[in-house]
């Protein structure tokens, strides 16, 4: 960028960015988009191919959207089955404004928890787009024979989230993302029987391919065979998920990563708000140092449990050194730390105040478990009111779940929890139309920044995935389309193919070629570390600089001194997961780099430097009502910073109480 | 608890054409608290460190439901817990000194990659048969305009709860893929938006499992006994009236 001047981080400034956002009042808007765009002829949707990288809920409902109005489509996913894409582990539920429950739930309201719950950092438009068509989401997923849970007058029932004071998550038991993503696969997959899809399965998507400056094609290595594979196409839509596993232990599926979108990102697409990211409350504690994941306890589960720790220190140690348990603890003697502090939405206050206090209550050594991390989720008094079968009935297979990987019964000892990395708000900037800067090149789902500002709610995130591949990118994918000359899908002889192939065929080779003496595990787990104490619950400049330091050394000790076994022409998941580090790596730096720029404290995104006297985050509106958008400059730890101005002009931005 | 040694007996094969074999490795002080995936993750990491190949498993979501995982353990495909998928077993199953073989899916169906991973691209297309309604986007009318009855509502959800891991088809002896191929099917006849498309879904997806090279169901229940979501076998009978209703009724030759 020109005129480029640092600021007092050194970060360069870059051009402000446009978000394309339609004229007219906040709920016109999508409908005179839609009356307005281009479309192209149906005779000609046959001639476009479009490139679906990633088959979650966004991907897989795009897929079969797109190709239901006749355009052709290409889908990729890591896994073996489109099926099994990390949206299957969803588990407590999806909202939408149908008011079904007739407690005042609306449009407006959906929008108006959404943007307060993103502690109002996120685009009003966007956001109130995603609240209007949350209400077709689930007339289709019934249509599809989505079987969601209902009542015994064969109507659709509902449960609450955190954030809202009303009730209107839909869910299917505790697998609503497995039952939504597989109505989504089931609609692809007809699409495939129709000869309008095709899909890729055990592929990784590795570059993307720019001509005259528009996304027309793809790079893909083969994961079964490692062949590296050419796909060209008219539009590319990048479906791929969160990067919550730069962190190494989240909660998300092992396989998720960065990787598709970092590639763009170097291709220049801009990357927004990186540092914001969810650290959810209720996970199992990690129980030794060869954990791999950790797993989430559903949000609803907050509907029916209580959330406590000891009154006392000497009490908590005592149940960390075993001499008792929970059970033995008086009522008197226990601290409802939530209900005590926010009356109001008491279990229910959003995920980052709740996980905040959870870390609060640990560091005073009120914490449970032999580490000392975990607090108490208690369903005793649940049990007491609703009887055993009904509290089953609710969670029944949660239950199973945690007794599983802990040997403990949560229906007669609490459950233990701790905060765990749970989701991304950060990814690919977007204009209102889903397009990054790279024209051509869209983000769906958990891969963009859209919507869920700092901090998203529960239940949330299914609602955006399907919002987007079923409702908005069918028709701005159309409007690009329109104005573009459809390429030939089966030539990729363009000098553009051959250099992006050369440059993942090198990488590649160079990462088999290192030889060192550490495994991708091990280095994983050392940058994971770093992320959890620097750029994780709380965060310092202090802590934040010392680690921007770090994260360049440990770069240096992976490309010097990585150890990789077998070839790169064949099945080889240490070298998936080489290549994949790579670009965390590059991530955590920008992540670090992110959260020391914004001087604030909003939602997942706490600087100790800035919180009220009762330790609430603490925004500075007047310095950053911005989207945080950055341009790759060819090395990482040098971008450009680009700004988006948020405008509200239908909320007004208050401090959020949930008290 | 204490910590274990043990002895592994792994199927090692290089690529799908070449021959395999099982080989043996023995791991110490294993926590019980680990999972099985997490124990296999210590050998391999032990393996790169002594510069051998790592033994290639494939999983992805660690909480037994993408249905990515899925080992034959000392005979057992997912092992000795009951309702368990591979990845959420814990080493609190296993006693110190045991001897654990640990083999991939077994069936024409689903070839070998490499080592313990295998391809079962053969359920996808066998869903692209009819594992869905066909409603475009965008087609839906309000959701709470058909009730359905609870009972009839957690019945589809009970088949719907499939995870595709095709554990079903390792347990059975004839490697029949009967139980995944049901539960789809089930879950649609206990729907009214399954109904108009009952009986070519039925007759499609039944015909695509056996071009796949699938064995039949012959009524062993070692599906049911092994299925991490407990997909009831009964839901095989079910199939089988829907298939005999909607040959009858088209004329399918095919009975
Ligand atoms: C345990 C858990 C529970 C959750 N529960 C809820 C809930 O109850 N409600 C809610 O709203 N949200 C929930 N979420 C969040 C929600 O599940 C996710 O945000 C959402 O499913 C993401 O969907 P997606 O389509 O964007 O991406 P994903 O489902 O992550 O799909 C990514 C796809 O991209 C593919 N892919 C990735 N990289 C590449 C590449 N390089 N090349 C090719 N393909 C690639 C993958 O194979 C996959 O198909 C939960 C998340 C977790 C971790």
């Amino acid at each position: 960028m020109s005129n480029a001047t640092p600021n007092k981080w050194n970060i360069k400034m870059g051009a402000d960015l446009k978000n394309s956002i339609p004229e007219g009042p906040l709920d016109k808007k999508w409908d005179n988009y839609k009356s307005g765009i281009g479309v192209v002829n149906p005779a000609n949707k046959r001639k476009y191919t479009v490139l679906v990288i990633g088959t979650g809920l966004a991907g897989a409902s795009a897929a079969a959207s797109l190709a239901e109005l006749g355009y052709n489509v290409k889908a990729f996913c890591t896994q073996d089955s489109p099926r099994r894409a990390h949206s299957i582990a969803a588990q407590g539920g999806i909202n939408a404004a149908k008011n079904y429950q007739n407690d005042g739930d609306s449009i407006w309201r959906l929008f108006y928890d959404t943007i307060k719950g993103g502690d109002y950092r996120a685009r009003e438009a966007n956001v109130h787009r995603l609240a209007q068509v949350s209400v077709n989401i689930i007339d289709q997923c019934v249509a599809q024979g989505v079987p969601f849970a209902r009542d015994y007058g064969g109507l659709l029932s509902n449960r609450s989230f955190g954030g809202a004071l009303v009730s209107r998550t839909f869910y299917a038991r505790g697998q609503t993302g497995q039952q939504l993503l597989l109505g989504a696969y089931g609609a692809m997959m007809r699409q495939v029987d129709l000869g309008k899809v095709q899909v890729y399965t055990h592929r990784e998507m590795l570059d993307l391919v720019k001509i005259d400056g528009h996304a027309k094609g793809v790079i893909i290595r083969n994961l079964r065979t490692g062949e590296i594979e050419s796909y060209a196409g008219d539009a590319v839509l990048l479906c791929t998920g969160g990067y919550g596993n730069v962190y190494f232990l989240s909660t998300n599926a092992m396989n998720s990563n960065v990787t598709a979108a970092w590639r763009c990102h170097k291709r220049g697409a801009y990357f927004a708000n990186p540092c914001f990211t969810q650290i959810h409350p209720t996970c199992i504690p990690v129980s030794g140092d060869y954990q791999s994941k950790l797993t989430l306890m559903s949000e609803s589960l907050r509907n029916d449990g209580r959330v406590w720790v000891p009154k006392t220190k000497e009490m908590a140690q005592k149940i960390q050194r075993g001499e008792i348990g929970p059970n033995d603890l008086a009522e008197e003697d226990r601290d409802y730390f939530l209900e005590r502090r926010y009356p109001t939405f008491g279990n229910l206050v959003p995920r980052d105040v709740a996980s905040r206090n959870a870390k609060y209550v640990c560091n005073e050594g009120r914490g449970v478990g032999k580490t000392g991390l975990a607090v108490y989720l208690d369903f005793a008094e649940s049990i007491k009111r609703l009887g055993r079968k009904a509290v089953e009935d609710r969670y029944g297979n949660l239950f199973e779940m945690y007794e599983r990987i802990t040997g403990e019964n949560p229906y007669e000892v609490p459950m233990r929890i701790f905060p765990a990395v749970h989701y991304t708000m950060g990814g690919l900037w977007v204009d209102y139309n889903l397009m990054t800067t790279i024209p051509g090149l869209y983000a769906l789902g958990e891969a963009n920044f859209s919507d869920h500002g700092a901090n998203r709610l529960g239940a949330s995130a299914l609602m955006q995935g399907l919002a987007d591949g079923y409702f908005v990118a069918p028709y701005t994918v159309g409007d690009y389309l329109a104005g573009q000359k459809p390429v030939n899908p089966a030539d990729t002889s363009h000098e553009a193919f051959k250099e992006a192939r050369d440059g993942v065929d090198k990488q590649i080779k160079r990462l088999l070629s290192i030889k060192g003496s550490k495994t991708v595990l091990e280095l994983h787990r050392e940058l994971g570390l770093k992320m959890w104490d620097y750029v994780g619950m709380s965060r310092t400049a202090e802590g934040l600089q010392k680690v921007l330091k770090e994260i360049p050394a440990l770069r240096e000790t992976f490309w010097n001194d990585l150890n990789l076994m077998g070839s790169d022409m064949e099945w080889n998941r240490s070298l998936e997961f080489a290549g994949r580090l790579a670009d965390f790596l590059d991530l955590g730096e920008l992540m670090a780099l992110d959260a020391l720029n914004r001087e604030e404290s909003c939602g997942g995104h706490f600087r100790e430097e800035y919180q009220t006297a009762d330790g609430e985050a603490l925004r500075q509106d007047d310095a950053f009502a911005y989207v945080a958008a950055w341009e790759y400059t060819g090395e990482p730890g040098a971008p450009v910073l680009h700004k988006e101005h948020l405008q509200f002009e239908n909320v007004k931005l208050t401090q959020r109480s949930y008290k | 608890m204490s910590n274990l040694n043990l002895t592994l007996k792994i199927w090692r094969q290089p690529s799908p054409d070449a021959p395999g074999a099982m080989h043996t490795y023995k791991v110490d002080n294993i926590s019980t608290h680990m999972s099985f995936l997490e124990m296999l993750d210590v050998l391999n990491e032990r393996l790169v460190k002594e510069g051998k190949e790592p033994v290639e498993f494939d999983y992805d979501c660690r909480e037994g439901i993408c249905g990515t995982c899925g080992l034959v353990i000392n005979g057992v495909a997912h092992g000795p817990r009951k309702l368990t998928a591979t990845c959420q077993l814990h080493m609190r199953e296993f006693k110190d000194g045991d001897v654990i073989t640990i083999e991939p899916w077994r069936a024409n169906a689903f070839p070998v990659i490499k080592d313990l991973v295998v391809d079962r691209g053969a359920f996808d297309r066998i869903v692209a048969k009819g594992g869905y309604t066909s409603v475009n986007t965008g087609n839906a009318r309000d959701a709470n305009e058909i009730p359905i009855g609870k009972e009839d509502a957690d019945k589809a959800f009970d088949a719907a709860a499939c995870i595709g891991c095709a554990a079903c088809v390792a347990a059975c002896p004839n490697a029949s893929a009967s139980l995944f191929v049901s539960a789809k099917v089930a879950q649609y006849a206990h729907l009214p938006q399954g109904h108009p498309e009952r009986e070519r879904r039925v007759l499609k997806m039944v015909q695509q499992m056996d071009a796949e090279g699938f064995g039949n169901c012959s009524n062993h229940g070692e599906c049911e006994a092994v299925c991490p979501k407990g997909i009831s076998i009964s839901n095989i009978a079910l199939m089988r009236r829907e298939y005999m209703k909607a040959a009858l009724k088209t004329g399918a030759a095919v009975v």
